[in-house]
């Protein structure tokens, strides 16, 4: 199966390791991974802030570059939940419009890929840690993907995995919002910290850089020990005790 | 009070919300309850994402058929012998209001909930002219004994205060002495009450949903306070939103199930009341007079928008109770008497933008409000929306974040200029980076790094690793 990848500029430039546990995951299972070179940013961050204009230059951008593409996968569900937006994005011009639902239709989230279009939940990782999930809002509720990252996670060898306390709620990320609102998105940060530390968890996987970053610079800067880990890391972690 | 509340400035608010520990707590807590409640309730009724479309259908209906529905329900007011007025303005609702009480003679008012009487600013008026305005709904009533303390929920006004101060809003207030036992303060606030329901010449209500096949007003409480106001006074004056209709009475069970359920988590609240126009022949109880003041207010500016959507809205308070960020900074801080998601979709628009600017900004975008919304309001899209008109319309963005939007769509539509930037990255971060983490960023980073650590860039991007490698190669 020919996968092209959609790496997102986050993964790119502050969490290379990550593009590269995907790339490995998608390889050992079969797939045929491609980077198309000219992929840049999804636009989430001039969309999310109101510049449409702005975004739907990067999103006619993008949707030419997936183009020739038989599935796009990315590591974010906020990302993949953007690329389905161009359609709605695009809709004043028709033969843009029909090129953006056909990018969005054949674009998945990893852990969606995985278990949907691979039907793979075993996907042979080992890693013996006491870890909890956040769950991102964007991947849960704009992509509808809830159970597929639980699947994978429930089945790696050694992964003893202690649902979070209230993890329905935000993080606090939000793009802009982190810096804009920064005081309210700080008090969000201090409440998923309190929360993951009731879980007495070691790591804390998530499966979207943007969150990542937030909750694990939050930590970071509070001195807590809990080590951050993207999902795509975990799965391609195969460990010998 | 009028829509707006509180301070001016929005960032004074927020931190005043952020400093009061006693309304966080109180905050999270009822939104802890709350929320399980909806599930419980939602799962109870089985089927619910259904149900949801049902009333999202109900609404969409009602309000692309909005003048048929309202013309539907004056005549049959009027038929049965009601007096239906339909105010454009706050002012003409108000000017309505008084003449009636100027009639009546009436020198106090008693009141069940209603928000759109908040809205317009009604007590104010009222009580300018001299007639005294009672509120009976526990929760309004403890704030208006605690010098008009606005309401910062629309379904539990007073939710931003614990028991310990209302006992002691009593306690200054009306001389209570008593425990701070939830039942006993109650006990206390309803002997208050009685002698002012038997004492009052007019009762005003909100209204819930007007039924407009048979002109009739539906009440939603768990008080049964509206029963009295609606029951004792001679007069009545019921006050609704003119987007509070429902076609007949069979909508009005599904949404009323679906505001039961989302706000309180019951199949049914206490009382649900029916009314219909003023009594008549054989009637035991209610009220000579009945009037009907249907309050656009703005609303009508929205109808046709692609904010329309907002005009769907139950008031059930369901995105309020999951709102990560109303938790944090209360109601108050809003400034306006709708708060949380819905209040920040539906104020800069019965307002305007320019007081109300940051508004569309209080929210990550996390679109639990979304996922709760009962009929199903796509209330982060349309805060999208607001930033979108704020951005294209209002330009009242400043100019370095346009110039930053701007620069972003170059870099993110050109990929030289993309695998310039982000390669440079690293290298510009570098004096800021120790042990991979930059701590204290400059510029632009500042507002982040003020928070949270950020990672510095790595040395080698993934698409430098990707080009580099040897096709299926492993990097362990
Ligand atoms: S927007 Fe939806 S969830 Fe919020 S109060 Fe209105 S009906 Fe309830």
């Amino acid at each position: 199966m020919k996968v092209s990848l959609f790496v997102t500029c986050l993964t790119d430039i502050f969490y290379p390791e990550v593009g590269k546990d995907t790339v490995e995951l998608l390889e050992r299972l079969g797939c045929e991974v491609d980077f198309p070179e000219s992929q840049t940013c999804c636009g989430q961050p001039a969309f999310n802030s109101g510049y449409h204009k702005e975004s739907i230059k990067v999103a006619k951008h993008m949707v030419k570059t997936f183009e020739g593409s038989d599935y796009v996968v990315t590591p974010s569900g906020s990302c993949a939940a953007m690329l389905k937006e161009y359609e709605k994005l695009l809709a004043d011009d028709q033969a843009w419009q029909e090129k953006a639902r056909a990018l969005g239709e054949k674009t998945y989230e990893l852990t969606e890929f995985l278990v949907d279009v691979l039907n793979e939940e075993d996907v042979g990782a080992a890693f013996h840690a006491k870890a909890t999930y956040h769950t991102s809002c964007h991947m849960t509720r704009l992509l509808g993907v809830k159970d597929a990252p639980v699947k994978l996670l429930s089945k790696v060898e050694g992964l003893d995995l202690t649902s979070l306390p209230h993890g329905y709620d935000c993080c606090g990320f939000g793009g802009t919002f982190s810096v804009k609102m920064a005081l309210i998105s700080e008090q969000m940060a201090d409440a998923k910290v309190k929360h993951i530390e009731e879980t007495d968890a070691d790591v804390l996987i998530g499966a979207d850089a943007g969150c990542l970053m937030n909750i694990g610079g939050r930590l970071r800067r509070k001195g807590k020990p809990v080590k951050v880990m993207h999902i795509a890391q975990v799965l391609n972690r195969k460990e010998k005790r | 009070m009028g829509i707006r509340i509180g301070e001016k400035e929005f960032d004074k608010r927020v931190e005043k919300g952020l400093a009061d520990s006693f309304m966080r707590s109180a905050v999270t807590e009822a939104q802890d309850r709350l929320r399980t409640g909806r599930l419980k309730a939602a799962e109870e009724l089985g089927d619910w994402e259904s149900w949801r479309d049902l009333g999202e259908e109900i609404r969409h209906h009602t309000m692309e058929n909005l003048d048929f529905y309202l013309q539907q329900l004056s005549e049959n007011v009027a038929k049965r012998g009601g007096h239906v007025f339909f105010a454009e303005t706050a002012e003409k609702a108000n000017e309505y209001i008084q003449q009636v009480v100027k009639e009546k003679q009436a020198k106090k008012v008693i009141k069940s909930k209603s928000m759109v009487t908040e809205e317009i600013g009604m007590n104010e008026a009222l009580e300018d002219n001299g007639c005294e305005v009672i509120e009976s709904d526990l929760g309004e009533y403890i704030l208006q004994m605690d010098d008009q303390d606005p309401p910062s929920h629309i379904v539990a006004p007073a939710l931003h205060k614990n028991k310990a101060q209302i006992r002691d809003v009593f306690r200054d207030k009306k001389g209570y002495v008593n425990n701070d036992i939830p039942e006993e303060m109650t006990r206390f606030a309803r002997e208050q009450l009685r002698n002012e329901f038997l004492s009052a010449d007019i009762g005003i209500t909100g209204c819930n949903f007007a039924v407009a096949e048979s002109g009739s007003i539906s009440l939603v409480t768990n008080e049964g306070n509206a029963r009295l106001v609606s029951a004792l006074p001679k007069t009545q004056i019921t006050v609704m939103g003119m987007e509070r209709i429902v076609p007949t009475w069979e909508e009005l069970d599904v949404l009323v199930s679906l505001l039961c359920r989302s706000a309180v988590g019951q199949k049914l609240t206490s009382y649900i009341t029916g009314l219909t126009g003023p009594k008549e022949d054989g009637d035991v109880d209610g009220p000579d007079e009945f009037h009907l003041v249907i309050v656009d207010n703005g609303r009508s500016n929205i109808l046709g928008t692609e904010f329309q959507e907002a005009l769907h809205c139950i008031r059930c308070a369901a995105c309020i109770n999951v709102c990560p960020v109303y938790s944090h900074i209360g109601g108050h801080a809003y400034g306006s008497i709708y708060p949380g998601p819905i209040g920040a979709v539906l104020t800069p628009l019965l307002d305007e933008y320019e007081n109300n600017k940051e508004l569309p900004y209080a929210s990550s975008l996390c679109a639990a409000c979304t996922e709760a919304c009962p009929v199903k309001i796509p209330l982060h899209e349309l805060l999208i929306k607001h930033r979108q008109k704020i951005v294209e319309e209002a330009k009242k963005t400043e100019a370095s974040e346009r110039f930053a939007m701007k620069a972003f769509e170059w870099v993110a539509s050109t990929p030289s200029l993309y695998n310039m930037g982000s390669k440079a990255a690293s290298l510009a971060m570098s004096p800021f980076t120790k042990e991979g983490n930059i701590s204290k960023g400059p510029g632009p980073l500042k507002p982040w790094t003020e928070i949270r650590d950020l990672p510095a860039p790595g040395k080698e991007r993934f698409r430098d690793w990707y080009n580099k490698r040897e096709k299926g190669g492993r990097r362990k």
